[in-house]
């Protein structure tokens, strides 16, 4: 996978120094500090979109003697790696973001979930996370402020793609079986232990230590209107420059093909597994939460490609990864592989796979978690965007 | 009436349970909500579930069960929320603001109808070779949203072995739906712990401890993942062939002792509603479908009050007059062969505090095949013991290789209440239309207390009736109205109750050779306590662990399963809170109607101490045949 920060833009690789937005934060308080959140009109950078301010202040009015503040690290989303470059090059963003969450909230306590695989980036943070400690940026009465206590704990993932769910990470962290939770309770009032928890992404606490630091109203002059500031992209496939970019928000996909240099397009896939998937009429689509609203993984498919075997990999995925708990997305996604294996061998009727098309439908407003409410998305739109060449290409169906 | 709800497993196993305001009475308590276009209130904190259910609305459901702490995983009982862009599983979706619900809209029914569709497509097996054939909550399913085909295939061939390790369990992971309430039975409802999802995604199935055979893992035998289980995945290990071959052999004679609570149950498997005791009807049934004999296991419950009621007599005055530090206190009971293994497995270092006397049903094997073959002069290889239960862990009781006192397996055959159902059905018999007829004799009718060992309480109760009067020579029913002592009655799930001991009476002639007089009783006040459910029972012990009031107690009635025998695991299906109270009711009106009700004064059971068991109570006869002991099990899984 390709490591290298390709652009940076105005905003996330903007100047910051350790400590900014923690000293900041401060400074202003813990009223302002949501304040400039709810300006900035940041929404979590995880996948989902959520507007951060809200969840802060919903559990920042939560009341419990325990709080906590998690950055979800787990980064399992296929085609995604930005996360990864931020907690190793920019470490001081992502933990500043944390503290601010833990003042801002009343949390005295940090836990990042790191993905499995990136264990070996867990000694440097700890080393670092050692001199924010030595700074007084972590630990008891934080830059000399009486009673803002916070510490930051480091805590691995186990490699299962449902424990970067919100609700399955907290259950994976409490020592039990990676599955999500019934919402509601939403973990804003019932989060790890039972504590009102917010759990964010790597990238949304990154963003926020910049809003801290230099105010809302600079961090939504970016972007559009509905979709503020800038966008880590992971960009990978057929192109010459895969990597990790900083793009503003309204990017057309046909840019950005331009910028990572690719050719011959085909398709792209945004948003990783679970997003979906567009074909070159739609490349004037723009990036975005009024459009395509995503994590970040863009993974680019020439003309040499074979969509049904793009498709038949998402949906192996979705068969392995499925916690298992809930009837739709644990049986539904294997009726869709099923489904796309009978189309590879052409042993399939459209009365079938229209039949496979309302099942997706289903799980779409049906599964328990967002895993079997999105997994659906590659096979309906793979089959709708590709059907000249899945359908007239192969046999054609009974 | 309730059974105490908040007994529940480490807050880390419970899945989630959904909280709700101890007063529904108070401003902003209750929440105005529309369904399918109708205006309610309901409390705050309500399900959508519940709230439909109080207002008639149905909503089918699969994973949900009134016994246990909320999975929504079927994803059977959807419901659209006016403003929510997925469709939310009532039974885990609390209100807590106005809301707009829609219970029959198309997306909703087309939603139920994939899921359902999805569910068969790996259900393997056919309805017509399946034990829950007309009682599966997945074939009701289907019936209800009108399945006629498989939409999404069908399994063609098990892809799992069935576990039939297990003397009482048997598992088919081929029928099973994933629903976990046996997980969560396990776990949440019974502390056990036995099942857990294991592996992953379309993979994941109920697994044991590393997967090992059921009879190889801490299961206590209960079998109340089997009353909950909402198909055929979970079953008994049914013994009925082998009995049907021994009725059907001339040369064998197959007796039948029947335990309380099957009589009490056993007419929901007929369609009759809950409640209903058809003590006499079953009898006449019985011999009708081929039993020798019809014993009363009340019998020995009788005889176990006597035997453990000593005990626990022997037990206080080398405690309190001897001053015996040896001496463990408070005695448990030991009727329950879950409660049995569970102490066995979970708290081994107690087991001396659990009374040496067997079980009714093992002492009723123990004297089958020694003084009853005697009197009749039947060889005793050639009788075929059977035992008609509530329950599964007697199967595995009678299955102890320690359990062959009379020289022979005491008890063949542990049936239960389902398995006798069925053979009723083959013979072509409709229980409630049958007249009615006694016990036989030499065991003849038993009394009313060993008739409510069924219920929770039971055991303490009987064992009340006779201390109380043997102690004090005062009559129980100028003690306490009716002879019910109602302080240990009901379905919370510890009770605890004293009784002060004002007075002292003459000592019986019974007792004579154990103890002085009563003096030493005088003035003590007797401190009993009651369990059901393990996971009540892990309550007590965790506070006679921590040296609470518990352990200040003098006896203790555990029983595993909740409710007691009644809602045992071989009771029919299905079950709840209402439908055990309603057996309860059914057990406790007939003790209420029988001429007697105290155990110390069934003459057949005196008349047992005289001709055969001459040394009395706990003396050596009745320690060789009434008696045994425990193994120190421990958690330790080879
Ligand atoms: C199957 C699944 C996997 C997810 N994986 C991740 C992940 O790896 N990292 C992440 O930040 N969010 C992930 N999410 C989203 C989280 O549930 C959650 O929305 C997010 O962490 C919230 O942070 P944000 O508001 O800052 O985006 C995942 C969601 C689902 C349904
Ligand atoms: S949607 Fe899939 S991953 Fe999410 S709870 Fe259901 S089975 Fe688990």
């Amino acid at each position: 996978m390709e490591n290298k920060v390709k652009r940076e833009g105005a905003v996330i690789f903007s100047e910051y120094n350790r400590g900014d937005a923690v000293k900041k934060a401060i400074s202003i308080g813990r009223e302002d500090v949501l304040f400039e959140l709810k300006e900035s009109k940041l929404r979590g950078r995880g996948g989902a979109g959520f507007p951060t301010s809200t969840k802060w202040m919903l559990t920042a009015a939560a009341k419990s003697d325990k709080k906590y503040v998690i950055c979800n690290a787990d980064e399992g989303e296929p085609g995604t790696f930005k996360d990864r470059v931020l907690l190793l090059e920019y470490p001081e963003l992502v933990f500043d973001g944390m503290v601010v969450g833990g003042y801002a909230i009343g949390a005295k306590e940090g836990i990042v979930y790191l993905r499995g695989e990136y264990e070996y980036m867990l000694k440097s943070l700890q080393d670092y996370l050692e001199e924010m400690r030595k700074d007084n940026l972590l630990g008891k009465d934080i830059l000399g402020k009486k009673g803002f206590d916070f510490d930051i704990i480091i805590r691995l993932g186990s490699g299962a793609y449902v424990c970067g769910e919100e609700t399955a990470l907290i259950e994976s962290l409490e020592g039990h079986r990676g599955e999500a939770r019934n919402r509601p309770p939403f973990p804003v009032n019932t989060g790890l232990n039972g504590k009102p928890t917010t759990v964010n992404n790597v990238e949304t606490f990154a963003s926020v230590a910049h809003i801290v630091t230099k105010g809302g109203s600079w961090y939504s002059q970016h972007g559009t209107d509905k979709s503020t500031g800038s966008k880590l992209f992971s960009v990978s496939g057929d192109c010459k420059k895969p990597g990790v970019y900083e793009l503003p928000w309204g990017t057309t996909i046909n840019e950005l093909l331009k910028i990572v240099e690719a050719d011959n397009t085909k398709a792209v896939q945004v948003g990783g597994a679970s997003g979906l998937c567009i074909s070159k009429s739609q490349f004037d689509r723009q990036l975005g939460y009024e459009d395509l609203g995503t994590g970040g993984s863009i993974m680019v498919f020439n003309e040499s490609r074979n969509m049904l075997h793009v498709l038949k990999n998402f949906m192996e995925f979705f068969v392995e990864e499925s916690c298992g708990q809930c009837t739709p997305c644990r049986i539904g996604n294997v009726k869709l592989l099923e489904g796309v294996e009978m189309i590879e061998k052409g042993e399939y009727t459209f009365n079938y796979i229209n039949k496979l098309k309302e099942l997706g439908e289903t799980m779409r407003i049906s599964s328990k978690c967002g895993l079997g409410q999105s997994s659906p998305n590659p096979f309906i739109s793979i089959l709708e965007n590709f059907k000249e060449e899945i359908f007239n290409n192969g046999k054609g169906g009974k | 009436m309730k059974e105490n709800k908040e007994t529940r497993a480490p807050e880390s196993q419970k899945g989630h349970t959904i909280e709700k305001p101890k007063s529904s009475e108070g401003i902003g308590s209750m929440v105005s909500i529309e369904i399918n276009g109708n205006k309610y209130s309901v409390p705050l904190g309500t399900t959508i579930l519940e709230a439909c259910k109080q207002n008639q609305i149905h909503i089918p459901t699969l994973c949900h069960h009134d016994d246990l702490c909320i999975a929504g995983v079927c994803r059977v009982c959807l419901v659209e929320v006016e403003g929510m862009r997925t469709l939310q599983a009532s039974c885990a979706y609390p209100i807590t603001h106005s809301l707009k619900i829609h219970t029959t809209s198309p997306q909703v029914r087309r939603a139920r109808r994939h899921v359902i569709d999805l569910l068969l497509s790996e259900h393997y097996g056919e309805c017509y070779a399946c034990v829950r054939n007309n009682n599966c909550e997945l074939q009701s399913l289907a019936k209800e949203y009108g399945v006629d085909q498989f939409t999404f295939g069908h399994v063609s061939a098990p892809l799992f072995e069935e576990d039939k390790s297990s003397y009482s369990v048997v598992r088919d992971m081929n029928k099973c739906v994933l629903c976990k309430r046996c997980v969560r039975t396990c776990i949440d409802l019974q502390e056990v712990g036995v099942l857990e999802s294991i592996y992953r995604g379309h993979e994941t199935r109920i697994g044991t401890f590393l997967d090992k055979p059921l009879a190889d893992v801490i299961c206590i035998n209960c079998g109340q993942c089997i009353n909950r289980c909402p198909t055929g995945a979970l079953k008994a290990n049914d013994p009925s062939d082998e009995i049907w071959l021994a009725i059907d052999d001339p040369t064998k004679h197959v007796v039948i002792q029947t335990a309380p609570s099957p009589r009490a149950a056993i007419g929901e498997e007929f369609d009759l509603g809950p409640g209903h005791s058809l003590t006499g009807q079953m009898n006449t049934a019985l011999r009708r479908i081929g039993f020798d004999k019809v014993f009363d296991t009340n019998f020995t419950a009788d005889l176990t009050i006597m035997e453990e009621g000593t005990e626990l007599i022997i037990r206080l005055y080398k405690a309190l007059v001897e001053g015996d530090k040896q001496i463990a206190l408070p005695q448990f009971t030991s009727c329950s062969p879950g409660w049995v293994k569970y102490i066995e497995h979970f708290y081994p270092e107690y087991l001396d505090h659990v009374s040496s006397a067997k079980s009714p049903q093992q002492m009723f094997g123990a004297l089958i095949k020694t003084w009853y073959s005697k009197k009749e002069g039947i060889d005793p290889a050639n009788i075929v013991s059977v035992a008609l239960m509530p329950c599964a862990a007697k199967k595995y009781e009678c299955n102890r290789p320690e359990m062959v006192d009379s020289g022979y397996k005491d008890v063949d055959y542990g049936l239960t209440t389902r398995e006798l159902a069925q053979m009723i059905k083959e013979s072509g018999i409709y229980l409630p239309e049958m007249g009615k007829s006694h016990f036989d004799d030499p065991f003849g009718d038993a009394s009313g207390a060993g008739l409510i060992f069924g219920a929770t309480g039971g055991v303490m109760e009987a064992a009340l009736r006779t201390i109380i009067e043997l102690v004090t020579g005062v009559k129980v029913e100028n003690v306490f109205e009716n002879m019910n002592i109602v302080p240990v009655r009901g379905f919370e799930g510890i009770r605890y109750a004293e009784l002060p001991i004002e007075k002292v009476g003459p000592v019986p002639e019974i007792l004579k050779p154990l103890v002085p007089n009563w003096d030493w009783l005088k003035g003590a006040t007797l401190k009993v306590a009651i369990a059901h459910g393990t996971a009540n029972a892990k309550k007590i012990m965790e506070d006679i662990k921590a040296g609470g009031k518990f352990s200040e107690c003098h006896f203790i009635e555990f029983m595993a399963c909740p409710g007691g025998c009644l809602g045992g695991g071989g009771q029919p299906i299905p079950t709840s809170q209402e439908i055990r109270a309603k057996r309860a009711e059914a057990i406790y009106n007939e003790d209420a109607s029988l001429p007697l009700r105290k155990s110390h004064e069934n003459k057949h059971v005196l008349e047992l101490y005289n001709d055969f068991l001459t040394d009395g109570p706990c003396g050596h006869i009745s320690h060789k045949l009434l008696h045994t002991h425990y193994t120190p099990r421990g958690k330790y899984i080879a």
